[in-house]
């Protein structure tokens, strides 16, 4: 177990500048999700960390110790990769085995390690299979035991999961965060889903072209995006983002969405979501309204401190059975909401909708950055 | 409409069976030919009847290929030049196919400067052909004192097939899956075991592949055993080519069939034997589950 320092990580490949400037500390027993579009640069981050590439500028400390210039095998870090990457020669527990083996540790201690990481996994009865007798589920147990065999400061996951079915996904994310939460170990974890991030991390750091675009807790990604990137990767659906202007009328600020000549939508803004906007006065915004704060609103209901109504037009209606996706259509902007399953709704009505603005974020219409 | 489909087809198949049956009874001939002709006493053969089966079947042609035909100054058969060719051919693989190994890991797993300009030279090693590197070859066998000697044309065999092995290896390790490698050097291991205990174990296709190429050809191979042998030395290429060119005497044609069977059945029992791995290595390795 050991905190993990990245600073400063840039890597070129040639003339083409891969990584720009990467800083993350972690905390020991922290879970670190890495997500971002593809060719980002996760996998090469991984490999960073991991000694298989070299960085062209910054350092890495592993446990305050500089681990910059060691090689893979000198690390102490285990990998698990998404090709399972088991060695087709060996028996499951010669595979388990193998790095321990490889760093001289004594046969008697090896066996007790075998033993211990297969039933923590539940692999005993495969031990003295190949690996191309085992299902790909089986294979992804047999790779983090593999990891977990060498006991490491620091394991790294590439997209483990994204070569199993959807079910199995599932049953694998809940058994590796029961894991984490039991070993306290520190994990670094590369995924495309969105959701294992939001599950499995304590912080999530997205990238985008080599960029550090935000490092934070799940919670800080998915309410308080740094910018439209993050708002719009993370989630699903997408966090809406409504071109807005904002205006004033006396102390309060009002934030309108209409666009063209079509009939004006708007509300005034609650004080709290108002103070970030005041500089905004007169100009363009870009407002950020999750799916979920949206409701229908009913006659006669009082309204909250937080809470405005909103006219919109029903486009689209996607029931999901444990919720209904509806595509709004507000003053000319498309709209998602998610609403309740059983509601009544028709294509094309007009109708008043209710919304919590209590995490409304809004973003410079120009660098597209949150205002706070 | 489908039967007259299947009709034709099967008269296809049966005419393609007709066609392969006919191949392979043309490539067996010279064989029939030479197993035929090694069981007859020579007035048989020379009778001019070199297609029929032998009337008066003897075993005394092979007898007298393998222990007491006049090849060179002594009477001692093709015997002691077999073990030569063994002597040599064995080493001559095991150390060519050992650097093929070797060679094609280094090439495809550490990208250093120049590796394609170096495997580009390698490659070029395959195309030259025998006669230009004999005189410089013959100087450097001189200065080493390996002149003559089976050990020096282990050297040379050996030499001249890294070029073909490399190419193997390095093809076959060109498309091995980088996490393996990836994941053995993150557990520790380093330039050694990854070639030992992972790559290798995972090669039997390839070595078998090269193993019989090479092992045929220094078998086969007749100009440098020529050049670089003495009469202690000599190949059995080299030995049957005397025993058939030996100006002395009636031609004994059975003696020499033999003799040319004799020196075949290495090959053959390489291609059988090794053949049935190569297949069960391609099927193991292409079963995923
Ligand atoms: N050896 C290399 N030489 C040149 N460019 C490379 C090399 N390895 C990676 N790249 C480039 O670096 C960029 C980042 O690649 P990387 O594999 O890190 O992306 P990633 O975020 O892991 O993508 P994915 O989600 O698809 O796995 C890509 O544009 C890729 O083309
Ligand atoms: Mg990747």
């Amino acid at each position: 177990m050991a905190t993990l320092a990245l600073d400063g990580i840039k890597k070129s490949f040639g003339p083409v500048q891969i990584l720009h400037d990467i800083s993350i500390d972690l905390k020991d027993g922290e879970f670190l999700v890495l997500v971002g579009p593809s060719g980002c640069g996760k996998s090469t981050l991984m490999n960073i960390i991991a000694g298989l590439e070299e960085p062209s500028g910054g350092a890495l400390h592993l446990n305050g110790r500089d681990i910059t210039p060691l090689g893979p095998a000198d690390r102490n870090i285990a990998m698990v990769f998404q090709s399972y990457a088991l060695y087709p020669n060996m028996t499951v527990a010669k595979n388990i085995e193998f790095p321990l083996e490889m760093h001289r540790i004594d046969r008697s201690v090896r066996a007790e390690r075998v033993a211990k990481v297969a039933k923590l996994l539940q692999i005993e009865h495969l031990l003295e299979r190949k690996p191309r007798q085992l299902s790909g589920g089986q294979r992804q147990r047999v790779a983090i035991g593999r990891a977990l065999a060498r006991e490491p400061q620091l394991y790294l996951f590439d997209e483990p999961l994204s070569n199993l079915d959807a079910q199995l996904r599932l049953d694998m994310r809940t058994e590796i965060k029961k894991l984490h939460q039991r070993l306290k170990s520190t994990i670094v974890y590369v995924t495309h889903d969105q959701i294992e991030a939001m599950t499995l991390a304590t912080r999530i750091a997205v990238m985008k072209g080599g960029v550090l675009q935000q490092l934070g807790t799940p919670y800080e990604v998915y309410n308080r995006p740094a910018n439209t990137f993050v708002a719009s990767f993370m989630g699903s659906p997408r966090m809406n983002l409504l071109q807005a202007r904002v205006s004033g009328s006396g102390g309060a600020l009002e934030l309108s969405f209409t666009k063209g000549d079509r009939a004006h939508a708007g509300f005034v803004l609650p004080a709290a979501a108002a103070a970030p906007l005041q500089p905004y006065t007169g100009r363009e915004v870009i407002a950020g309204i999750r799916a979920e704060a949206v409701s229908i609103a009913r006659k006669g209901e009082t309204l909250g401190a937080n809470q405005r109504t909103l006219a919109a037009r029903v486009e689209v209606i996607e029931p999901t059975g444990a919720d209904t996706l509806v595509v709004l259509d507000v003053a000319g902007q498309e709209f998602t909401a998610r609403l309740d399953p059983d509601v009544d709704l028709v294509p094309g009505a007009m109708m008043d909708f209710q919304i919590d603005l209590s995490k409304l974020v809004c973003f410079d219409s120009q660098t597209e950055i949150l205002l706070s | 409409m489908a039967d007259t489909r299947d009709k034709g087809l099967v008269a296809g198949r049966i005419f393609l069976y007709l066609v392969l049956i006919f191949l392979a009874l043309l490539f067996l001939l010279p064989m029939y030919v030479m197993l035929a002709n090694s069981f007859k006493p020579l007035e048989e053969i020379r009778n001019g009847q070199l297609m029929a089966l032998p009337i008066d079947w003897t075993t005394a042609p092979w007898r007298s290929a393998w222990s007491t035909a006049q090849i060179g100054v002594q009477a001692t058969g093709l015997r002691p030049y077999f073990i030569n060719s063994f002597l040599l051919v064995i080493p001559a693989v095991a150390i060519s196919t050992m650097f093929g190994a070797l060679n094609g890991y280094i090439l495809t797993q550490f990208q250093f400067r120049g590796a394609n300009l170096l495997f580009a030279l390698m490659l070029f090693s395959v195309f030259i052909p025998f006669q230009i590197v004999l005189i410089p070859m013959a100087k450097t066998l001189g200065t080493l004192g390996l002149a003559g000697t089976v050990k020096g044309l282990v050297l040379v065999n050996s030499v001249y097939g890294i070029g073909f092995t490399t190419l193997f290896f390095r093809n076959y390790y060109a498309a091995f899956p980088v996490e393996l490698i990836r994941s053995a050097r993150m557990d520790g291991a380093r330039f050694f075991a990854v070639l030992f205990r992972i790559l290798l174990p995972s090669s039997s296709p390839i070595i078998i592949v090269t193993v019989i190429w090479q092992f045929t050809n220094i078998w086969n191979e007749f100009l440098f055993g020529a050049s670089f042998s003495d009469f202690s030395s000599f190949p059995l290429t080299v030995a049957l080519n005397n025993l058939v060119s030996s100006s002395t005497g009636v031609k004994e044609y059975n003696v020499h069939f033999a003799g040319a069977f004799i020196a075949a059945i290495p090959t053959l029992i390489v291609y059988v034997a090794s053949g049935k791995y190569f297949v069960r290595g391609l099927m193991a390795g292409s079963v995923k589950g």
